[in-house]
């Protein structure tokens, strides 16, 4: 019976599956309690964030006024658009056309990487402008020790986001090489479609800090 | 969850939600809503993360097990933050001073 099952082994289908669909399931699920650790990670600072915002208000709106809106909302469009052509890379996969995943993820990784040099320009920005917290930190107005904090937050939260963006841009380098040499099936593409879900998650993060960072206070400023 | 192809219209309306929501948010807050700005402009990204998680992340085709995971991480933590500030918000000490 054992001996049946391993020669029958379908390429692709670890032996303790029943079939891909189950494996595909299992993969999802794991994939999803790992995202939800990620909920964790990040909602730390989220919550910490929030918690020294209630805090200093005032001080908290002024720092963020020293960010680009424009840059801001014009990385969140890139950032969309890049789930957009995950999302079609994944369909590709889903209908077994292997070409198209490869262009897909290129234009995703296109537009990764245009959002990670607008956040160079504006990490450039904050550290002409002494706003970067530490030795160099300098504040004109009142409540420099918040405004830094303001900056701290800032940076352990975008710089974690980028960082996340960047281990995703290496794995979209793997299931490009992957998909070229026609790994993927429409049955079997667990690889392009975990890769799909981190990458949106990348964007959902990125959904929340913009508004909490970017936009506090600025109907009165 | 290779059964279920999405129609493409159904990522392009998302995509198209997305970027309305966007605009919506940013244009929001330069309007005084007085305390409401937050609340609104969470509101705001509470529905794009959910069209995302729906739809580009397909758990609208998922089985329950899926739904429960991905609901039991976000319910997790508004009890995170609702407690922390049940906490933080009613405690009658002066809030935390710079020396």
């Amino acid at each position: 019976m054992s001996d049946a099952a391993h020669t029958d082994h379908t390429p692709g289908l670890a032996h303790h599956f029943e079939d891909f669909e189950q494996q595909n399931e299992s993969a999802s699920l794991g994939m999803w309690a790992f995202l939800i650790t990620e909920v964790m990670f990040f909602g730390g600072l989220f919550l910490g964030y929030a918690l020294y915002r209630t805090y200093y208000p005032e001080a908290f709106a002024a720092a963020s006024h020293e960010l680009s809106v424009g840059w801001g909302a014009f990385n969140t469009v890139v950032l969309i658009g890049s789930s957009l052509t995950m999302a079609l890379a994944v369909r590709a996969a889903q209908l077994g056309q292997p070409k198209s995943i490869v262009r897909y993820i290129v234009y995703t990784l296109l537009l990764g990487i245009g959002f990670l040099g607008v956040k160079a320009v504006e990490y450039a920005a904050k550290f002409e402008h002494h706003l970067v917290p530490g030795p160099h930190f300098l504040w004109g107005g009142d409540a420099g020790p918040e405004v830094e904090l303001f900056f701290g937050f800032y940076f352990c939260m975008t710089g974690l986001h980028a960082l996340h963006m960047l281990i995703g841009m290496v794995l979209m380098g793997v299931v490009v090489v992957r998909a070229r040499r026609g790994v993927y099936t429409p049955a079997n593409h667990i690889g392009v479609e975990m890769l799909g879900l981190y990458w949106h998650f990348v964007d959902l993060v990125w959904i929340f800090l913009f508004p909490m960072l970017y936009l506090i206070g600025r109907h009165v400023g | 969850m290779s059964s279920h192809v999405e129609p493409l219209r159904a990522y392009l309306a998302v995509f198209g939600l997305l970027l309305l929501g966007t605009a919506l948010t940013v244009g929001i807050a330069y309007v005084d809503l007085g305390a409401l700005n937050t609340p609104v402009a969470l509101v705001i990204a509470g529905l794009k993360a959910t069209a995302v998680i729906l739809v580009f992340m397909h758990v609208r085709h998922q089985s329950r097990l899926t739904w429960l995971f991905v609901a039991a991480g976000f319910v997790w933590f508004v009890i995170l933050v609702s407690l922390t500030f049940v906490d933080a918000l009613t405690r009658d000490l002066p809030l935390l001073e710079w020396s």
